[in-house]
């Protein structure tokens, strides 16, 4: 596995006017790897980028390409392309010599430019389209235009800065898909800019969940969405219900007034803890069966789901169920103990910041 | 230059022209839409026709009339033929002026060709010295950038005449940089009354127009354009020509419109610092006008510089049709 890192930043940090942005970061990605950064906005996910594609220089730290300290070198020594947020395409060349700007510096010769733009446009499929001004191509035109002015120069790694931000949702997901498809197919390594956690599930290999210049918790979308590390990566990859409870010992958790099986070990006993279940986790059973009773606050019909809030007297749970309970009407909730997530608490974590 | 003085109805008429715009105002805010666009315009048009309409077709009148009204085409041959005057006595006496010696005198043609080939020179030192200028006040890492702006901007707020009349006292025998230079034991020169001052007070008053048309330009400009570029293997200076200079074309032909036109028809600088030695069209246009009190042949002289700086525009047009490069600071 060593030798397959083709990226590392090791001990990465900086600071604008004495605000740090990222505070020592170490991160690795793997040949081939579809990485996604994803956080909110502020948490230094695209200055990681920058420091990667050269067009920033970290405080302290170095970045390591294919073994070797690329941290000096400038953004056109580097193996890398990027695909800007806003695109960036070329105002006065039309599509064909935005695309072969790369090659042409490269004094790549003519009828092999053509021949590798030609593939390029198809590649995004936008063949036909190489004569056309920039100014007159949809956003989601210019999206792939800005792919293929990247893909065609034949980077070891693409970098790619909220790429698919300014489209419209429908588009958004056409785009995810053909994106990662394309991935696979070159069989080149993407890093991945979003704040956006569907798309970072959908598409990605590996997950880096940043927040404060920090990484919070690296790992495949499952494992980050099955097993989140904290209540923020909880709350932030797909929806959760959040309890403060007490762990009464190993595998005993207490929370909502009532002590509930886990499968979770090794965090003390009477020790705080957060609690977290997801919504579709949440089983709705008799009122005399249900290890917390409630009553049916409001029902929201989702599509695929309802979305109900029950209120438990003292708390508020978010239940995703396909069957639905009518407002007003007593339940009982039920949670498998393999569906109970127990975290340290989130105050530990701001305790490190 | 105190003998201006504006003829009652003059006064009149310009008072009942803001007593109209003003009324107009209150009826527009009173009815909003009531009002149809002519109406609402035609105090401007009133503006155009007296201040600019007018003026030109005096110009067009008097540049084809000679001193009694009548039409003629002399004082266009005047321009091109400085002795015609003395030629058409040779010729009534019976003589070829040619013959004798006396061929076209073409003192005026020689201040027009001077004339463009100072705002010639004027332009190009400009853009020289402007383009780099508006590229460090346009530079996202340069903090002082809008410090440099207000500095090129003040010296606008005061009057050219002002300005040049400045540069005198910097530049006389006995001013400020003379005084400097023997200091220094280099010595006192003589810096004014030549070319290369006339050239510096050029340089010097349009400098800005053509700073500030490149300046907006490469503001407005996306920086990513310049990473991106960098990003597909330019390094600096190939970032610069083949992405920020093609981008900033409008602003540098915007910026040669603004500097290259008023350069042409340039007066009272070449008088002040070329102490007379040297006469630049404008001057040229004045002195007929003022002093040898000659309306039409000055006239013609307008006309031809009008014709001259109308051609220039409509190239520039061809350059840059969405005029994008204008609009000042």
């Amino acid at each position: 596995m060593e030798e397959q890192r083709l990226i590392n930043l090791e001990h990465i940090s900086k600071a604008y006017d004495g605000v740090t942005v990222l505070s020592d970061i170490n991160l690795y990605i793997r040949k081939k790897e579809f990485v996604t950064l994803l956080g909110p906005s502020g948490c230094g996910k695209t200055t990681t980028l920058r420091i990667i594609g050269g067009f920033e220089r970290a405080d302290s730290g170095r970045v390591m390409f294919d073994g070797k300290d690329i941290s000096n070198l400038p953004p056109y020594k580097r193996k890398v392309n990027t695909v800007f947020q806003k695109y960036a395409l070329f105002p006065h060349l039309n599509v064909q010599d935005n695309i072969a700007f790369g090659l042409k510096l490269k004094k790549a010769p003519k009828d092999e430019i053509a021949k590798k733009v030609d593939r390029m446009l198809d590649l995004v499929n936008l063949s036909g389209y190489g004569k056309r001004s920039v100014d007159s191509l949809s956003g989601g035109q210019q999206q792939r235009i800005a792919i293929a002015r990247a893909l065609v120069n034949e980077p070891e790694v693409l970098l790619l800065d909220e790429p698919l931000g300014a489209l419209d949702l429908k588009l958004r997901k056409e785009m995810q898909l053909e994106i990662k498809s394309m991935q696979q197919r070159l069989g080149i390594t993407f890093l991945y800019v979003t704040h956006d956690q569907e798309e970072a599930l959908t598409m990605s290999d590996t997950i880096v969940v940043m927040r404060g210049g920090h990484i919070l918790q690296i790992g495949t979308p499952k494992s980050i969405y099955d097993e989140p590390k904290n209540a923020f990566v909880a709350n932030f990859i797909g929806e959760s219900n959040i309890f403060p409870g007490t762990m009464v010992r190993d595998e005993l958790v207490h929370f909502c007034g009532t002590d509930f099986p886990c499968v979770d070990a090794g965090f003390g006993e009477d020790k705080p803890v957060d609690v977290v279940i997801r919504p579709e986790d949440i089983l709705l059973v008799g009122e005399d069966v249900g290890q917390v009773t409630g009553v049916v606050k409001s029902v929201l019909f989702k599509g695929v789901h309802y979305e109900m809030m029950i209120d438990a007297g003292h708390s508020t749970w978010k239940v995703h169920s396909t069957t639905m309970q009518p407002e007003g009407s007593r339940v009982g909730i039920s949670v498998v103990p393999f569906n109970i997530h127990i975290m340290h608490p989130m105050q530990e974590e701001k305790g490190n910041e | 230059m105190n003998n201006l003085q504006i003829p009652a109805w003059g006064v009149w008429a310009m008072l009942g022209g803001l007593g109209v715009f003003i009324g107009l105002l209150i009826l527009y805010f009173k009815q909003n839409h009531g009002l149809k666009r002519p109406i609402f315009a035609s105090p401007y048009t009133l503006w155009m026709i007296a201040f600019t309409v007018l003026p030109c077709i005096l110009i067009g009148y008097y540049a084809f009339t000679d001193a009694n009204g009548k039409f003629t085409l002399d004082n266009f041959k005047n321009f091109w033929d400085s002795n015609y005057d003395m030629n058409k006595e040779l010729i009534a006496m019976g003589f070829n002026p040619e013959d004798m010696g006396f061929s076209r005198g073409t003192v005026n043609v020689d201040t027009l060709v001077y004339s463009l080939w100072m705002a010639f020179l004027c332009t190009v030192i400009c853009l020289l010295l402007g383009y780099p200028t508006a590229h460090i006040m346009a530079d996202r890492e340069f903090k002082l950038g809008a410090t440099l702006v207000i500095l090129f901007v003040i010296p606008m707020w005061m009057n050219f005449l002002l300005r040049t009349i400045a540069w005198m006292s910097l530049l006389e025998d006995n001013g400020l940089i003379n005084n400097l230079l023997e200091w220094l034991g280099i010595g006192r020169r003589q810096l004014m009354y030549n070319t290369e001052a006339v050239l510096l007070g050029m340089v010097y008053n349009y400098l800005p127009f053509m700073v500030f048309p490149i300046y907006n330009v490469l503001n407005k400009m996306d920086y990513k354009l310049s990473e991106a570029a960098m990003d597909l293997g330019c390094n600096k200076w190939k970032t610069f020509y083949k992405v920020t200079l093609p981008l900033s074309l409008p602003g540098v032909v915007s910026g040669i419109t603004m500097v290259f036109m008023p350069a042409v028809t340039t007066f009272f600088i070449p008088r002040m610092l070329g102490g007379g030695n040297t006469e630049m069209f404008g001057d040229l246009i004045e002195r007929t006008f003022l002093t040898a009190n000659n309306w039409n042949v000055g006239s013609a002289l307008s006309m031809i510089m009008m014709v001259l700086i109308l051609l220039s525009l409509g190239l520039l047009r061809k350059v840059d049709p969405e005029g994008e490069g204008g609009g000042m600071v």
